[in-house]
């Protein structure tokens, strides 16, 4: 249904578990891959599992030059970049009067502001060619607030709203801007929780279950597809009805 | 007219769709060529590819007019 034979998409996090399953679903749709994050083993383990159309591209989100530079890299690796996804993402947990600024800080730089330099960096050659699509994973807590979280969820709420900014400006030129965010994921990171634990967040989710990094990357196909053209400045919540926004 | 005048009013032309007459020394792109603020940054990118150089966003916003543009491009080749 959804075909991105001949597009190029670069996805950061894509060492994670929802980042590695996005650029799994873009590429068995046919896109060609550029897989960002900083461990290199789990993105070149990737890479020879998905084939050919798949390039790794290691960089530390918390290094604006390194930012800056990816970019140029992965348009030169596959020729330009058509889609562009923003998964990675890190926390630093801590209740908000405990809060030091380097926490703060640390989750901004990455989450937000990377998120903002890479968008600039691609945003040129998709003017050029007047398509070009842009999704930016935010979370739940950006929308709802969660405690132990006022950095995270910041970064995540920001991301929102730089998206529809920037959808606005850049909409007339074919591109589209769009955030996701997803619920509760079933990932290595809820892996660790024990049974019991599990159990408080699913009587939570009106599904009765987390989601899993296939639905996720489900909706990310769909933002990136010619089929969501006219779907720009907008959050797509996927979280099995835990907050119906 | 100096080659670097014609080659940027080419550019303006083109990307405006103004008629050539229109694209005089203190045209403005926005107030009277009808340019929004997205347009100015592509004519900059369209610069920059034509004359092979690189326009910093502070030196790019400085670049109003018609003229800006022609004058700045000499300084900067």
């Amino acid at each position: 249904m959804f075909d991105l034979t001949g597009k190029n998409a670069l996805i950061t996090g894509a060492s994670g578990g929802i980042g590695g399953e996005i650029a799994k679903t873009l590429h068995a749709a046919g896109a060609t891959v550029g897989l960002s994050g900083t461990r290199v083993e789990p993105l070149e383990a990737l890479a020879a599992e998905l084939g050919g159309r798949a390039h790794v591209l290691p960089c530390n989100l918390s290094d604006a030059e390194a930012v800056d530079a990816l970019p140029k890299q992965a348009a030169e690796a596959m020729g330009s970049v058509d889609i562009l996804v923003n998964n990675a993402g890190i926390t630093r947990d801590q209740v908000f009067m405990r809060m030091k600024d380097d926490e703060w800080a640390d989750v901004i730089n990455v989450n937000l502001t990377s998120t903002m330099r890479l968008c600039k960096g691609v945003i040129r050659g998709m003017m050029k060619a007047r398509s070009g699509r842009i999704i930016n994973v935010s979370s739940i807590v950006g929308a709802t607030g969660n405690p132990g979280q006022a950095n995270y969820a910041a970064s995540k709420a920001g991301m929102v709203g730089m998206s529809k900014s920037i959808a606005y400006e850049v909409a007339s030129r074919g591109i589209t801007v769009n955030c996701i965010a997803p619920g509760f994921i079933a990932t290595a990171m809820t892996d660790k929780l024990t049974d019991d634990q599990k159990d408080k967040i699913n009587v939570q989710i009106p599904a009765g279950r987390m989601g899993t990094p296939a639905e996720i990357a489900a909706a990310a196909l769909y933002l990136a597809s010619d089929g969501a053209a006219y779907v720009t400045g907008t959050t797509l919540h996927v979280n099995g009805g835990m907050a119906m926004l | 007219m100096s080659d670097v005048a014609d080659r940027v009013r080419k550019i303006v032309v083109e990307h405006l769709g103004v008629e050539e007459d229109k694209v005089v020394e203190g045209a403005s792109f926005i107030d009277d060529l009808g340019a929004d603020s997205l347009d100015t940054v592509e004519l900059v990118m369209a610069f920059e590819e034509e004359f092979g150089i690189e326009i910093p966003d502070d030196a790019a916003e400085t670049i109003q007019s018609f003229g800006d543009a022609v004058k700045f491009i000499k300084e900067a080749s």
